[in-house]
């Protein structure tokens, strides 16, 4: 097992690799002059021997080979730059958003995977009744909506009409629970929506595919509750796929925290993405590209890992 | 017929339960009928958006870009269905000229996807060793990034002209294709034909050119299909967050952006747009599910 995780560590490398790679050429596709984003009005002024020592200061005259050795180099050392517009360590705009981030999504998470598979176990139970149409036609729209749509309108339904919500603003929950929750509610719904839509789809069917199997009848022949060959034996298994689709929509969530928190105003790493373009400030743009990727990337494994740890049937190739 | 009696003697020991499949029982006639149904109103909706495109210079009550300066914010009434918004343009009108931009992008996005994805992905499927090996990781590489972000950082460096745009999305829809037509291209070199054209020594290119890539078209259709829904929401958030396209231009996702800080005294002109991007995605996704059933019923659901 310990091998397997290993390989499957040594076979991500080289993606990494190609993400960071990257991440470094577009953002080298940049237009502009870097010296002049800089220093921004100021570099009129500077005489050309000035402007010259700052390019071979910066590196910028450096073959691109070196210059990505140099930058990648920081990036190890997690030296991610200044951030031109704040002009401060973009490490530290980045490790203070991080947690912001990270609460918002895992509730968004947790939000639609409890709805995503309540639904869906629902759905598959009570199979071709009003409720399993009903479940499919919402899990249907869910997938359609716009999440930003959807917040506008839960925006003005509870916080401009009815009052009960703040419409943005951040709380952490680790210094005011119940306020960091109510903060919490709309942006975590909006977020885990999507996710819970195709959540509920993927349970329901893989859920329907097991109660068909032979193993189930055998234990509702053996006289076990329904709720028990329900809960226990099938849900265990139909749950696998579940887990896997729920892993691969984790990159949707987290770039759905772009919108999110752009209209919450939860100053997140997502926000600062949407702000760094607006402000030009490429440095801290390229941090949140790359640690989002690379986020991806090692839920991607985990999520591998643990389906393999679920299934034994999975073979350690 | 045979099959039918061992199954209802197999069932007399169990209680009857409804949730054993029977394909001609009148729950299952119902689903499918309900399933019709809900295809042709999906391509209805389809047909209204394309419809609304196509004849906007016609249908269209006002001019997408005429202000009025004196009627500023007006709830909708009988002279202006949809309302008015700050700068006193006709919604409607702005909404119905908005679908040729998002229908436009659905279209070239997706095929920007098509057009780089399903080669790949064919010769990574055909040759299988290196080529293959190169493709996934540069495909794995490119599915790390979340789409939105992706995106988000292309517009931002190429600029946010339509086209960049379009682009943009294009790109972060390719290992999705890719990967798809991979997959299929997998099964059906194993195809007989192919192995026959094989042995008379076709050459490689003709055999992925005349055997293999049509046998690859339906999953391409389905997937083009629900990439399109994929893709105008991505230009719509892409134009909400202002990174995309930009006002005066009467994109749905530009307008939902507008109308947001007006969100307590002119709720409409957030309402409208909105409800447009639901409907045309919504279609879309419809259609593109209805497809998958016909074309291949033994996709599973994701």
């Amino acid at each position: 097992m310990g091998q397997y995780i290993l390989r499957r560590i040594i076979q991500m490398i080289p993606v990494v690799l190609l993400v960071v790679v990257t991440v470094f050429i577009v953002m080298h596709m940049l237009p502009g002059d870097p010296i002049l984003a800089l220093t921004g009005s100021s570099s009129e002024g500077l005489s050309p021997e000035v402007i010259a020592e700052m390019r071979q200061q910066l590196g910028l005259d450096d073959p691109i080979y070196v210059q990505f050795g140099h930058w990648f180099a920081g990036i190890l050392q997690g030296n991610f730059g200044k951030s031109t517009r704040l002009n401060i360590p973009v490490s530290e705009i980045v490790l203070d958003r991080i947690p912001v981030t990270l609460q918002l999504s895992g509730f968004g998470f947790i939000i639609g995977a409890i709805i995503g598979v309540g639904a869906g176990i629902i759905a598959a139970i009570r199979r071709n009744t009003w409720a399993d149409i009903i479940v499919t036609l919402v899990s249907m729209m869910g997938i359609a909506m716009p999440s930003f749509w959807l917040a506008i309108l839960g925006i003005w339904l509870f916080a401009v009409s009815l009052g009960w919500l703040p419409s943005s603003g951040y709380v952490s929950i680790l210094s005011d629970p119940v306020q960091g929750i109510r903060y919490m509610i709309l942006p975590a719904i909006t977020l885990g929506l999507s996710l819970s839509a195709s959540v509920m789809r993927q349970t329901r069917s893989s859920l329907l595919e097991v109660l068909n199997q032979d193993y189930v009848r055998t234990a509702r022949a053996k006289g076990l509750a329904e709720l028990k060959v329900i809960g226990w034996h099938a849900l265990k298994n139909a749950l696998l796929p579940v887990v896997t689709v729920m892993g691969l929509q984790l990159g949707r969530l987290l770039g759905g925290t772009v919108i999110t928190e752009t209209m919450f105003s939860i100053p997140g790493l997502g926000r600062l993405a949407v702000q760094s373009i607006m402000m030009r400030d490429y440095p801290s743009l390229q941090a949140v590209v790359l640690l989002m990727a690379v986020a991806v990337l090692v839920i991607n494994l985990l999520t591998d890992l643990f389906y393999t740890y679920l299934d034994p049937r999975v073979s350690y190739r | 017929m045979t099959t039918e009696t061992t199954r209802k003697t197999a069932v007399i020991a169990l209680p009857e339960r409804k949730q054993y499949d029977r394909s001609m029982g009148p729950i299952n006639v119902l689903r499918k009928m309900i399933k019709v149904r809900l295809a042709l109103v999906g391509l209805i909706i389809l047909a209204i958006v394309i419809f609304a495109a196509l004849t906007a210079n016609w249908i269209a009550p006002y001019d997408p870009n005429l202000a009025d300066g004196y009627h500023t914010l007006e709830a909708p009434s009988w002279a202006h269905p949809f309302g008015v918004d700050r700068l006193g343009r006709d919604l409607l009108s702005r909404v119905i000229y908005g679908s040729r931009i998002s229908l436009s992008v659905g279209l070239v996005a997706v095929g920007i996807a098509g057009i780089i994805g399903v080669p790949l992905g064919v010769m990574a499927g055909y040759y299988r060793g290196l080529a293959d090996d190169v493709i996934n990781r540069v495909m794995d590489a490119l599915f790390a990034f979340p789409e939105l972000l992706l995106a988000l950082a292309l517009v931002a460096v190429i600029g946010p002209s339509l086209f960049n745009i379009m682009m943009a999305i294009g790109i972060t829809s390719v290992p999705r294709y890719c990967r798809i037509v991979r997959s299929q291209t997998l099964s059906v070199r194993e195809y007989d034909f192919v192995l026959a054209a094989k042995a008379i020594g076709a050459k490689n290119g003709r055999i992925m050119l005349r055997h293999i890539w049509p046998n690859v078209t339906s999953p391409i259709i389905v997937t083009s299909s629900l990439g399109m829904a994929g893709a105008i929401l991505a230009e719509a958030g892409l134009s909400f967050l202002g990174v995309g396209l930009r006002p005066p231009t009467p994109a749905w996702g530009a307008m939902l952006n507008e109308g947001f800080p007006f969100l307590q005294r002119a709720p409409w002109l957030s309402f409208f747009p909105g409800f447009a991007i639901f409907l045309t995605v919504l279609a879309l996704n419809i259609v593109g599910d209805a497809l998958r059933d016909v074309l291949d019923p033994h996709l599973r659901h994701t």
